[in-house]
């Protein structure tokens, strides 16, 4: 009886890996718990452990090998006395280790193995490299402090960890300690240092491990860092970022997967700044360190990973406030942000194939809202449909809508439609979760419906 | 009585945490006071004492709105603070803030006409009684959120020690804020990074009309910090003296780099928790017995008067001079026009 060993996860969001390293060869005898392999992420490193005793009959996959997709078989164990020749690699599980293939489990409507966004239009006069959301943050923090000395970065495994989604990786190498704090876990006491040391002139970026965290300090965010401005008559400032992965992730329900987006929003004082590709990560989270205000950089760890052109040079800035317009369309307009991009480019595509050509506006910021963007839109196409992972009551999309109501009634065609996480709670469980979150479908479903079609 | 038995010190640990081996400190008793010393403590001590009498007063006559701390009975814990205060260093504080903002040397006029909720105020009206700052004299707040001052002081001294200034940040909290989780967390990275902050705790005993017995499982404020290895001392917060003392000890802690220091101020708050508060926690007696057996002002004006042969008349004149003072803050602030509604939507962002 043989059997397969997977390629592991590193965590809930993991898609696919390199093998770095075969530490047994194929006849070698191996005990449940001998390390077998070592593979990495861009995010960390682990040790694949046998589950079972036997001989390691087969090395499927090599050591080297580039984006092994996760649960796929990478080598096979057999029963000792069991002979190597009756070793049968599932077709199946093997097929699903090839690139761009979709597995069985990844939802229709998300192709979960591609990590690469659709291209987004970039200037052609302006030269570009390919780079995740990942390094696009690390970039921008890295460029930020060696222009600044009084920028500096604390947060819970910022430093000698390289960050708990790699974001921070090798700034402690190039800054030192004094500039990348490693905190413990204290998120209400952290935040509130961080504003203090900003109001005494420094820049910190004061980074969450994810913001489902950041509840335990919204006190200090919103009590200390939004309001100190105005109540002291605009005497005190606080250039601060809060950064660190926001929403839903992957499997880990109701605590851990939240969108705050509409949260902040609310606040007078915050900005808001919700980035989807890299070159807008990169250029936003400039423009968060450098401006004079607390400013809440809410990333997405299922974007983390994704790969886009970036301008090269470091000074280009992506100014707050200002949406893009991310595909151009007269039919209808469809509005997001962060992760909600993913679902609204390809229903777009999906649309195009449909003959209704549909303009897609990425918010990027979400205070100061850039209605002047979603409204220009709205009175070409006279349709909007909204697109985002928060729930509904009190959402990004009902703030749009009440605003498209007020100042282009007489311009709409149909009612303005909101595409969101569902009004409850995130479960845990694979199907339960997929239905929890919008699907491409309901946004076509949605944008149809406002084109009468 | 207990505000005056506290200046005898805690040099040595509790038993209960004799395994901690908390750092002690020799009590830092007693400094004499020159004449010069004691008058200005004097002048200052009334000076907040007047201002707070006024402001009562005003919230009478509806001239000020909201919620207002007065600070009365307190004075010699800001007054003999301030006395260890160099050049560059911050002070933070909760929400009975108008007494460190004067011993800061904010005018008095500014805070009284943001009392008032005028344009001239220190926060052009809009922060109020418990939301004032002032960058030029580095006080950084008058904070509404009973707690939230102390990771923002701490936040202060951690800029210190960034910048390398030699600057230390004072950072004043009460018996109530005392027992919030933020001030825990905070001490903790305060020893860890060993930032120069100065923990202040003002115990006027009672966290509104809760008295410390009711709402702390241990009183002594001053050993709230052992378990992070910070050293502290109870002081009688209610001779100048003392309070001067411990000040100049703890300050000269912080610069050398030692880290953080907490000192618990043994206080009394005479008026009630802010303006409208029932009085049924505790009795008249026990407010009384306070007042003429312990005021800080009253122990500086019977040294000079004994110790130091001052005269009545020129105590006299430090009164008319303050009272001018007062005086002439109340009218501006009662006369100084509103803010411009214009002002509404500015400083909501720089």
């Amino acid at each position: 009886m043989s059997v397969d060993i997977l390629m592991p996860a590193l965590s809930p969001t993991m898609e696919q890996g390199k093998l770095t390293k075969w530490l047994k060869k194929e006849g070698d005898s191996v005990r449940a718990g001998d390390v077998l392999a070592e593979i990495e992420t861009d995010k960390a490193t682990m040790e694949v452990e046998a589950v079972d005793e036997g001989t390691l009959a087969k090395i499927i996959v090599p050591e080297g090998t580039e984006n092994v997709a996760v649960n796929s078989p990478i080598g096979v164990i057999i029963a000792e006395g069991e002979s190597v020749n009756n070793v049968s690699v599932n077709a199946a599980a093997l097929k699903a280790q090839m690139p761009g293939m979709p597995t069985a489990e990844a939802p229709p409507s998300l192709s979960t193995t591609s990590v690469v966004a659709p291209p987004e239009p970039v200037a052609t006069d302006v030269a570009t490299v390919k780079m995740t959301v990942r390094e696009a943050l690390r970039d921008a923090m890295a460029e930020e402090m060696r222009r600044d000395p009084s920028v500096f970065v604390m947060g819970e495994e910022v430093a000698e960890y390289q960050g708990a989604y790699k974001i921070t990786q090798g700034l402690l190498e190039e800054f030192g300690e004094k500039r990348v704090v490693d905190t413990p876990i204290t998120e209400h006491a952290f935040a509130g240092i961080g504003i203090g040391a900003a109001m005494a002139g420094l820049k910190p970026i004061v980074e969450f491990m994810t913001f489902n965290f950041a509840m335990q300090a919204i006190d200090q965010i919103i009590n200390s860092a939004a309001k100190t401005h105005y109540m002291s008559g605009g005497q005190m400032e606080c250039p601060i970022v809060f950064r660190g992965p926001n929403g839903a992730a992957a499997r880990v329900a109701a605590q851990h997967s939240q969108d705050y987006a509409a949260w902040y929003s609310h606040v007078p004082g915050l900005k808001v700044v919700v980035p989807y590709s890299a070159a807008d990560a990169k250029g936003l989270l400039k423009s968060a360190i450098r401006d004079p205000n607390p400013v809440i950089f809410l990333e997405n760890e299922i974007l983390y990973g994704h790969s886009f052109e970036v301008p090269e040079g470091d000074d280009v800035l992506v100014p707050i406030g200002v949406a893009r317009i991310a595909r151009p369309g007269k039919d209808v307009t469809l509005v997001s942000f962060g992760i909600g991009m993913t679902y609204t480019l390809q229903a777009a595509d999906a649309l195009a194939g449909e003959g209704i050509e549909a303009e897609v506006i990425d918010l990027r910021t979400i205070r100061p809202l850039d209605i002047e963007t979603v409204l220009a839109s709205v009175r070409k196409t006279g349709r909007c449909v909204t697109v985002e992972e928060g729930w509904p009551q009190s959402g990004v999309g009902s703030e749009i809508s009440a605003r498209l109501m007020e100042r282009a009634f007489d311009y709409l065609d149909a009612p303005v439609l909101r595409i969101t996480g569902r009004d409850v709670p995130m479960p845990y469980a694979a199907n339960l979760e997929k239905l929890a979150l919008p699907n491409v479908a309901e946004v076509v479903a949605a944008a149809k419906a406002v084109c009468y079609r | 009585m207990a505000a005056t038995s506290g200046s005898q010190g805690n040099g040595s640990a509790a038993p209960e945490a004799a395994s901690l081996t908390p750092i002690s400190l020799p009590n830092a008793g007693l400094t004499q006071f020159t004449l010069d010393e004691e008058l200005a403590a004097y002048r200052e001590m009334l000076l907040i004492r007047r201002f707070e009498e006024k402001a009562g007063q005003m919230y009478g006559m509806g001239l000020i709105g909201g919620f207002c701390h007065l600070y009365i009975g307190q004075e010699a814990v800001i007054v003999g603070m301030t006395r260890a205060i160099k050049p560059g260093d911050q002070t933070i504080t909760g929400y009975r803030d108008h007494a460190h903002m004067l011993a800061c040397g904010i005018p008095p006029k500014a805070v009284m006409a943001e009392l008032t909720g005028r344009a001239h105020g220190i926060s052009k009206g809009k922060g109020g009684s418990m939301h004032m700052f002032s960058r030029e004299h580095r006080f950084y707040g008058g904070h509404g959120i009973v707690g939230a001052q102390v990771p923002l002081g701490t936040g202060l001294a951690f800029a210190n020690r960034y910048n390398g200034n030699g600057n230390i940040s004072f950072t004043y909290f009460g018996d109530g804020a005392a027992n919030q989780g933020q001030v825990y967390e905070s001490f903790n990275m305060a020893e860890l990074w060993k930032l120069p902050v100065v923990y202040v705790i003002e115990n006027n005993r009672y966290a509104m009309g809760t008295s410390v017995k009711r709402a702390s499982a241990m009183t002594d404020f001053s050993k709230r910090g052992l378990s992070f290895n910070i050293p502290g001392e109870q002081v009688d917060g209610m001779d100048v003296r003392a309070v001067a003392a411990a000040a100049t000890q703890a300050a000269q802690w912080c610069r050398d780099g030692n880290g953080p220091i907490i000192l618990e101020m043994l206080t009394y708050r005479y008026r009630g928790h802010s303006m409208s508060d029932p009085a049924k926690y505790r009795t008249k007696e026990e407010v009384q017995k306070m007042r003429t057996e312990s005021d800080p002002i009253e122990q500086v004006r019977e040294r000079l008067l004994n110790t130091h042969q001052a005269s009545e008349a020129s105590l006299k004149d430090i009164d008319a001079e303050v009272r001018a003072l007062i005086g002439e803050a109340a009218d501006f602030a009662t006369h100084d026009s509103e803010p411009d509604p214009a002002e509404l939507y500015t400083d909501v962002w720089k």
